[in-house]
Parts: C-alpha cells; structure tokens; sequence
C-alpha cells in the first residue's frame, strides 16, 4: 500500500491506519467523535497528501480549462483565487470533482482526488492534446488541512511567515510562500487552511502544528464533518454516470458563455432540456437507528436512494444526503433492515461554523 | 492490546458470553469487536420474552463507521435487554465487559464456545 509522507506520525500518535483506495491512511487516532468535536469548537489537523496536485501551465492553459472543466476559470482573476469544478465525460457524467486555483493566465493549479488520480490523468492527458499545455502531476507535494474556528491562529502560531503572507486571504483564495501554498479552503464546513508543502518538509510542520496544540484527526471525522457541511464525496453523491444537475451541482455549471465548448456541455444541456427528475437533499432521521449508504428513500413523489449516510455528532441524530425525485419534500421514510423509519427532508448543509442550521 | 477476560466464554463472531450460574447468561461484545467498530451510537435490542434461534442476528451495534450484527450463541430467550444503553451506547466502547452488556438470556445448552485463551489465540 502507499503511505504518504506522514505514515510514520499517524502510527507514531496510534492512528488506526486503514486501506483508503491503495493508501494506508489513518480512521482515527482513538476517537472519531471526539476528532470531530475538536474540529468544529477549536481546531484539528488532517493528512490529505494522499490527493493530488496537478499545475498547468502554458499559454493555452486556461483555453484549455475552458474546455476540460464545467465552470468557467474565466471568473477567476487574481493570483490566488480558486474555484470548485466538475470535470466531465462527453455524456456529462462526473470525471471526478476538483478545486482549479488561478496564479496567472498561463499557469493553474488543480487539486483532484486520490482514488481517481490515475484516470484523472489519463483522460486529462488525452483532452490536452493539440493544446499548447503542459500538464504537470506533482507527487511531490504533501497537504495538512487545519481546520476549525482557531485554524488560522494555530497555524500563524505554528508557521512563521505565514501570517504575512496569508493573514489577509479571504475564504477560497490561496498565497504562495517559498514552497509552501496556502489556501483558506477545506472540506469540513469550518474555517482553515489546506497547506500544501515540499514532502521533505512534512513531518517538521505537522510536528510544529502538533507542538501548537493541533490536534491530528482521521479520515472518519473528515468524512462526518463533510457530511454535516453538505459536501459532495466523489463516488458517492456523484460519478461518472451522474451528471452535475442530478448532484445538486447545477450551481458548478457555467453555461453562460455559449462560446466554451466544455467537455460534456452538449450532453448536459439535452439533459436539462429533457428535464432533470433527481437531485440531491439532505435527510434527519426522526426514529432511531442511523442511516447508511444505499438505503432505500421512500418519499411521496417516488423512491431515492442514501448516497452518503452517517451520524452527526454535532446533532447527535443521523443524517444523510439522499438521491430522490426533484421536488420531493417534507417526511419520508428510510428502509433501514426491511424497517420503514420516518425522516425529514432539508436542504443542505446541516452545520456550517460550528452552528446547526436545520 | 484488546483485553480478555478469563471469567467467560467467547463466540467466533466477538460476543462474550457470562454463564451466571443460575440458569442465564449475560452476553456483550467483545474489547476486541468495539475497537474495531469505534465510537457507538446506536445498539438495537430485542425485547424480553423474545426467542432467537442459533445464529440468529438479535442485536445491532452501530458505531459511526459501520453497522455489525450480533448473533445468537444458541436457540435462546431474551431475558433482560440493557436499557441504558438507548441513552447512552458508549457504554460499550468503555465498558464493554461490565456496563456494556448487551442482554441476558436463557438456554438450553450452549456448544462451541471458546475459552478465554482460544479466543485470545484467534487476535493474534
């Protein structure tokens, strides 16, 4: 299996390692729950080296991220800024998902998921053909997210010169510093960091991240904190067979310039014509149990199905994002073991900032 | 290290089983099964005066990560279910072997239990 730079740290702080898609990566380092709660009042850490950084530079870089991701990097302006995409196939089913950060006009930089990396590569290889872009996949780069409402303090605290260059970034939007870069970005619905650095550099910052009192957490706390802010997991709530107005990511589509013939925009633009007939919402369990991936959703416009399905520890309930009919509202049912159990249909997120908003 | 205790037996499927000395039998799931699951927050008990049959799944424990059956060591009836566990299903993260029990049965004849030293064997 592969380990990132800092497998030795989770085994040293006796993280449980576990297989996350061919990488030994830590569930927790004794309690989820707890890592959670730490995330949301204070602040935590996670290693997400095991995602992928790809710069894209060249003076088609950006004709080229025109044409290879659903939004349009054409919003983006100043040296730093990011923006969430979908990348799509041409029948408009999702590739994977992604953040695209603008540092000048010829050069981008792209963060994809681990589990997809290689076909990501693959198939971002065979669309830059006839571009003049190089593609350059940085396996040399760790990433340490912190995050939580004291992140920024900790890691101004943790990290010197950081703060000069990084006190002023507004939220999605990234500085450089030597090799370091630093995005006011995350995956937890909390404010922070996602700072991705030199390999060799690794260990000494999560070791002085840890001297701060930055407490290490799991890929299990990362996954219920995403689930409680609403955030799509790839592979869950979207695929390669699902497209971006199926997810609830209608919001990531830019079809506004009718010039930019992204990968997939045909497909989607018959698909919305036609009609979308399902989307994605969020789900609170009223009766008792928790929820799980691919439950059954009975709801009184037909049945949808739990894409991502978990217990909040912050409502102390369970709660799910679910795939049903658009338009679907109010109570429904969920089949957990040949049960029916009652639930209430909410628009996403759950908890935003520490605060419960359903 | 997962502990095991030597006063009880142990199914292949990680629940202990306590033989009272009165005809029941207390059962729970073992230091081994709750640290693997992680943090609990939801345990599904029959009712007493319910009937299992061997190898019946009776109980769910679900821990953040996952659901795991928990299945009958023998054809049984449900006794007494642990009420405090609806409020509070931690228990059986830190207190698997005592305030985590599960429920308390009757049986017949329990067979191919494993003692303490066999089932520590198997965690190896």
């Amino acid at each position: 299996m592969k380990h990132t730079p800092l497998y030795q740290a989770h085994v040293d702080a006796g993280g449980k390692m576990v297989d996350f898609g061919g990488w030994e990566m830590p569930l927790n380092y004794g309690s989820q729950i707890e890592e959670h709660h730490q995330v949301r009042q204070n602040v935590g850490m996670f290693d997400v080296s095991h995602m992928t950084v790809v710069d894209f530079k060249g003076v088609q870089a950006k004709a080229f991220l025109q044409k290879l991701i659903a939004n349009d990097v054409d919003k983006l302006k100043t040296e730093g800024k990011a923006l969430y995409s979908c990348m799509l196939n041409e029948a408009g089913g999702v590739v994977d998902d992604l953040i695209v950060y603008y540092l000048n006009e010829q050069d981008y930089r792209m963060v994809i998921n681990a589990g997809t990396t290689e076909k990501d590569i693959a198939w971002i290889n065979t669309q830059a053909q006839g571009f003049d872009v190089s593609v350059e996949p940085k396996f040399d780069l760790a990433m340490i997210a912190v995050q939580g409402p004291n992140a920024r303090e900790k890691v101004f605290a943790a990290m010197p010169g950081v703060e000069e260059v990084a006190g002023a970034l507004k939220p999605f939007n990234a500085a450089s510093l030597g090799g370091l870069f630093i995005a006011r970005t995350g995956y937890t619905g909390e404010d922070g960091f996602e700072i991705m650095l030199p390999e060799k550099s690794a260990e000494f910052t999560w070791k002085m991240l840890l001297e701060a009192g930055v407490k290490p957490c799991g890929l299990g706390a990362r996954d219920t904190l995403r689930l409680e802010a609403g955030m799509s997991l790839y592979g869950s709530e979207m695929n390669e067979n699902i497209s971006p107005l199926e997810a609830a990511l209608t919001w990531t589509v830019d079809l506004s310039n009718e010039d930019r013939g992204f990968v997939g925009r045909n497909a989607l633009e018959v698909h919305r014509d036609k009609g979308v007939d399902k989307t994605i919402v969020g789900l609170i369990l009223e009766g008792k149990g928790v929820i799980r991936d691919h439950q059954k959703v009975v709801t009184a416009l037909g049945d949808g199905e739990v894409t991502s399905g978990s217990f909040s520890p912050t409502m102390g309930q369970a709660i799910a994002l679910a795939r049903v009919p658009m338009g679907a509202t109010g109570s429904c049912e969920i089949e957990i073991r040949n049960k029916l159990v009652s639930a209430k249909i909410v628009k996403p997120p759950f908890v935003r900032n520490g605060k419960v908003l359903v | 290290m997962s502990e095991v205790r030597d006063d009880r037996e142990y199914t292949q499927t990680h629940e202990w089983i306590l033989d009272n000395g009165d005809g029941t039998y207390t059962m729970g799931v073992t230091d081994h099964a709750q640290e693997l699951l992680g943090d609990m927050v939801f345990v599904e008990l029959p009712s007493a005066g319910d009937e299992a049959s061997h190898e019946d799944e009776f109980c769910v424990v679900e821990s953040v990560k996952a659901a795991s059956g928990v299945y009958a060591p023998a054809d049984l009836e449900v006794i007494e279910v642990n009420e405090a566990l609806d409020a509070e299903p931690e228990l059986v993260n830190s207190s698997c072997y005592d305030d985590g029990w599960l429920i308390k049965f009757t049986a017949e004849a329990i067979d191919d239990l494993m003692s303490a030293e066999d089932y520590a064997d198997t965690l190896d």
